[in-house]
């Protein structure tokens, strides 16, 4: 009688306000456990495979320490292992082909979602999905055969005229190098990028884009003042993916990095990515101590990995508003 | 409709366990260098016994080394004769050792790429390792000019190709270097995968020879079998006798008879001695365990080694690697009785 | 009209074009990529390329009837593997879990997509192919299944989350348990999403060649069950296309071509089958 104004909010059967046995009798109980022994399997899978990495480094890890992520040389005849140019250029390779794949991949998805007729979206996006199809060796080679050529007989040239008075873009021009990595590793995340975001624009609910139009706002603003902040939590997922997708890419990578285990500003220089250099010498990789130096460098791009996307959240967290609908990556 | 997928499914399990096979089926793994040669021969030798297949893979040679001694494939194949730590790692895991088996000779040429310059180029040992070890930096360059009288080269800076990729036919090319020039013996010495001085590095002899056909003033090193396939010019280079040699099957065969052939079959070629021979050659080998446990298999990989030293020989030149010396050739067919 | 209107109008039109022109780079590369693809693979593709096994050097009339076969299976094993525990896992992220186990799971999920494939590789060669001692086409399923995970478990995790919270709220208002909620409403509202979130992992396992190097490991001949050595089209196309001979070359773009058309032919069977009934409009 007593509380006519107070509805009580019923937070949902996981509020463990019922029973144990009710939850078990309706089969939630048995739903979580199921889903979360294949969620842990995730976790156990990762342990395991660094457990892997940890136990096939050992050699390495002895030997030099914390001097290996210190040391740029990387010479097998004389056991001379470190791995500085490769953090090196796995960064910025990485760097680069997201300063290009986020800005244009966003963009599209937003063409795609809001301004694209439904069935244009559609095949098109078919198409995009067809993009991460591609074996990477096949990107490789188209990364050999097209832009290579492209880059050296045209691009780094107007790059080096206008922009040459920056460290950059200084340096001879292969063609082969980090921002030609950098480029090709854009394409071949481009399509998670779209893919994901795509959806997940869609499904922001039509009411908010009219909420935002009839409080006076142009499309534009309503797309992106509304619709994608509540899609935030999707996009930055679909970087994650493409984040990921840059850091492990192997084949491709080798293919018009150049190869070189170098650090230099310059963004034509030649340079060497982990991923690249595990996949060159790896099955050749003839003495133990190559062998794990190869494994060790591994588990130095799992070390990486960790830590950006630690970094990445402790951004998203420190700029995200409160209450920003979905949001949370 | 779920109901057909669930029942496709089951016949797929099913029909995957119960698909028998009658063939004897093996397998090896190993060097790249002699795959299309490989692939060749177990494709004719599966023609003329059908109930064996020879699967062969050629996931590098360090690779092949690995999994034979590993045991997860039947036989290895390499490019670099195993040294004495790694037949011990074998020795110490199987209880028994394991055998080298010569099959082809191939050679490694310098191929470049220098615009308005048509003919073939000489090479010394020394201009070869002067410039990839960075030392000799312009076409022009008298250690490389002295050797090419005639012939006007550029006074441009030399782009260095190398491959990125261990392989075969970078231990080949380092083994040779090593040999002829102390610095690169102490600096950089002989590998599938070393630490260059300077150059860039391509991914495969495709890779590279990409690269060289696409930079100018570029030098780098390939296969002979690739350079002919793809009828890519390369150069001459100077053998211990003195004579300038283009590589050939016949001047890899002569680099192949000149040494005396160990007991064990591991030795290096490059360097050989004899005005004939060509300076940079290899042979390759596969690596079969003395000791088999499954009778079937010890006895189908010996028949194929039989039929490689005899029939198989002949199908070497038409991909542009050399038959075995009659010597070596003898010498293996003995050593055949080896293997239990 | 203001001049701040026509301000924010301008910039309206003006990024709005921008968004198309992305749009636009987008899918010209994908049209070149495309077009170069058939322009190379198209002229090598016969009838022989599906139903004869690989010749050796020399020979022409080969095929990769094998590989095609091989690849199949691989997808299988891999989906098997990939999507149960994406999509469950995925459930368990959006629907059961509090913060810190769910921020757990997501970090070794973003952790385990960021390990190269060939690392992938080596770990399954590990697991499972040291122990077996030998090659098979299991361990390849499971090195392609280990990549799918995190894709799968990541994007379907997203688009469950994109269903508004108030179709839960009807749900469980009409005294629908959890999980009827989440397989009668739930799941088939966000079903485009997962489906896309699948079909992308697939895509992306279907072309990677570095973890099968060491385990479902090659094969010249005809794969027998699963628990050979198999062949699959990527690690073919990687041989065919650093070998020294043009028509290896050719073959290798005409792979390429075909996994593609692989790939488009599950993605359309998948969205043709899955889709009846679904009538999710969109919002």
């Amino acid at each position: 009688m007593a509380s006519a104004t107070s509805i009580v909010p019923s937070a949902g059967p996981v509020a463990g306000s019922r029973s144990f046995l009710s939850r078990l009798r309706q089969g939630d109980e048995i739903a979580r456990i199921i889903t979360f022994l294949f969620a842990a399997s995730v976790v156990l899978v990762t342990l395991l495979l660094v457990f892997d990495l940890w136990e096939g480094s050992a050699l390495p890890r002895h030997k030099f320490g914390f001097i290996f992520f210190r040391t740029s040389v990387w010479d097998p005849i004389f056991d001379q292992f470190g791995a500085l140019p490769f953090i090196y250029g796995t960064l910025v390779t990485a760097t680069v082909s997201l300063l290009i794949a986020v800005p244009l991949g966003i963009g599209a998805a937003i063409f795609l979602a809001e301004l694209a007729p439904a069935r244009v979206s559609d095949t098109l996006e078919f198409f995009i999905d067809l993009l991460a199809a591609v074996p990477s060796v096949i990107y490789g080679l188209l990364g050999v055969f097209i832009v290579v050529p492209l880059m050296r007989q045209y691009v780094q040239p107007v790059l080096k005229h206008s922009l040459g008075f920056l460290p950059l873009f200084q340096g001879p021009a292969y063609g082969v190098g980090f921002l030609t990595a950098g480029i090709v590793l854009a394409i071949m995340v481009i399509p998670y990028i779209i893919s994901v975001s795509r959806e997940v624009l869609l499904s922001v609910p039509r009411d908010q884009r009219e909420a935002a139009l009839s409080l006076g706002a142009t499309r534009w603003e309503s797309t992106w003042k509304v619709v994608v902040p509540f899609a935030r939590g999707g996009i930055l997922g679909s970087i994650f993916l493409a984040l990921a997708r840059a850091l492990g890419e192997t084949m491709a990578v080798t293919m018009v990095i150049g190869n070189t285990p170098a650090i230099s500003v310059s963004l034509f220089a030649s340079g060497y990515s982990i991923a690249a250099v595990i996949a060159n010498e790896l099955t050749e990789a003839t003495s133990n101590l190559h062998y794990q130096s190869l494994i060790e460098l591994g588990l130095v791009l799992f070390l990486l990995t960790f830590m950006l996307n630690g970094l990445a959240r402790l951004l998203i967290v420190a700029t995200s508003q409160r209450g920003a609908g979905m949001g949370n990556a | 409709m779920k109901r057909i997928a669930g029942l496709l499914l089951v016949v797929l399990a099913v029909g995957g366990v119960l698909w028998a096979d009658s063939a004897l089926s093996i397998t090896g793994a190993g060097a790249t260098f002699p795959y299309p040669m490989y692939s060749k021969w177990f494709d004719e030798y599966h023609k003329k016994n059908a109930n064996l297949e020879i699967n062969y893979q050629s996931i590098g040679s360090g690779g092949g080394i690995k999994q034979v001694t590993e045991g997860t494939v039947d036989f290895g194949a390499t490019d670099g004769p195993m040294n004495d730590e790694q037949l011990k790692a074998y020795q110490d895991k199987h209880g028994s050792g394991i055998l080298h088996f010569p099959t082809v000779l191939g050679a490694v040429v310098p191929t470049y790429n220098i615009p308005g310059v048509t003919a073939e180029l000489n090479f010394t040992p020394e201009a070869l390792a002067g410039i990839f070890l960075g030392k000799i930096t312009k076409w022009n360059d008298p250690a490389i000019a002295g050797a090419n009288k005639g012939v006007t080269l550029p006074a441009e800076d030399i782009v260095v190709v190398h491959r990125a990729d261990g392989s075969g036919t970078t231990y080949c090319w380092t083994d040779y270097l090593s040999k002829v020039s102390d610095e690169w013996k102490t600096k950089v010495g002989k590998g599938g995968s070393v630490n260059w001085p300077v150059g860039l590095g391509g991914k495969g002899s495709e890779g590279v020879t990409g690269t060289v056909k696409n930079t100018p003033n570029s030098i780098t090193y390939v296969e002979l079998i690739y350079a002919e396939s793809n009828k890519i010019p390369y150069g001459r280079v100077k053998n211990s006798a003195g004579v300038f040699v283009k590589a050939s099957l016949a001047a890899v065969s002569a680099a192949g008879a000149a040494k005396e052939m160990p007991e064990d079959f591991r030795v290096s070629i490059t360097n050989a001695p004899g005005k004939a021979a060509y300076p940079i050659s290899t042979f390759t080998w596969l690596l079969i365990p003395e000791k088999f446990s499954d009778a079937g298999k010890r006895d189908a990989i010996k028949g194929f080694v039989k039929w490689m030293l005899a029939d198989g020989q002949n199908y070497a030149e038409a991909l542009s690697y050399a038959k075995l010396p009659k010597e070596v050739v003898s010498k293996e067919v003995k050593a055949i009785g080896k293997i239990q | 009209m203001n001049p701040r209107l026509r301000w924010r109008k301008f910039v309206s039109g003006f990024m709005l074009t921008m968004t198309g022109v992305c749009a636009l780079v987008s899918v010209s590369v994908l049209f070149l990529i495309l077009g170069y693809l058939v322009y190379h693979g198209g002229t090598s593709i016969s009838w022989n390329f599906f139903t004869k096994l690989p010749a050796p050097v020399g020979e022409t009339g080969g095929g990769m009837a094998n590989a095609i076969v091989g690849s199949g299976k691989l997808l299988l094993l891999a989906a098997l593997i990939g999507v149960p525990i994406g999509f469950f896992g995925a459930i368990y992220l959006a629907e059961f879990s509090g913060g810190t186990t769910a921020f757990v799971i997501r970090y070794a999920a973003d952790l385990l997509n960021g390990v190269p494939s060939i690392v992938i590789g080596i770990f399954a060669y590990s697991v499972a192919v040291l122990p077996f001692k030998h090659f098979s086409a299991l361990s390849g399923g499971f090195a392609l299944g280990l990549m799918m995970i995190p894709i799968t478990l990541r994007s379907t995790e997203e688009f469950l989350r994109s269903v508004p919270n108030a179709f839960r709220e009807a749900a469980m208002a009409l005294g629908a348990s959890k999980w009827k909620t989440i397989a009668t409403v739930i799941v088939p509202a966000a079903y485009r999403g997962i489906l896309t979130a699948i079909l992308l992992a697939f895509a992306r396992v279907a072309g990677e060649t570095a973890p099968l190097l060491f385990t479902a490991f090659g094969n010249r001949f005809w794969s027998h069950g699963w628990n050979q050595a198999t062949a699959a089209l990527p690690e073919m196309i990687y041989r065919y296309a650093i070998s020294p001979y043009d028509d290896w070359h050719r073959q290798a773009w005409a792979a390429g071509l075909v996994l593609l058309a692989l790939i488009l032919v599950i993605n359309i069977v998948a969205r043709a089958i899955l889709s009846r009934g679904i009538a999710v409009p969109r919002s």
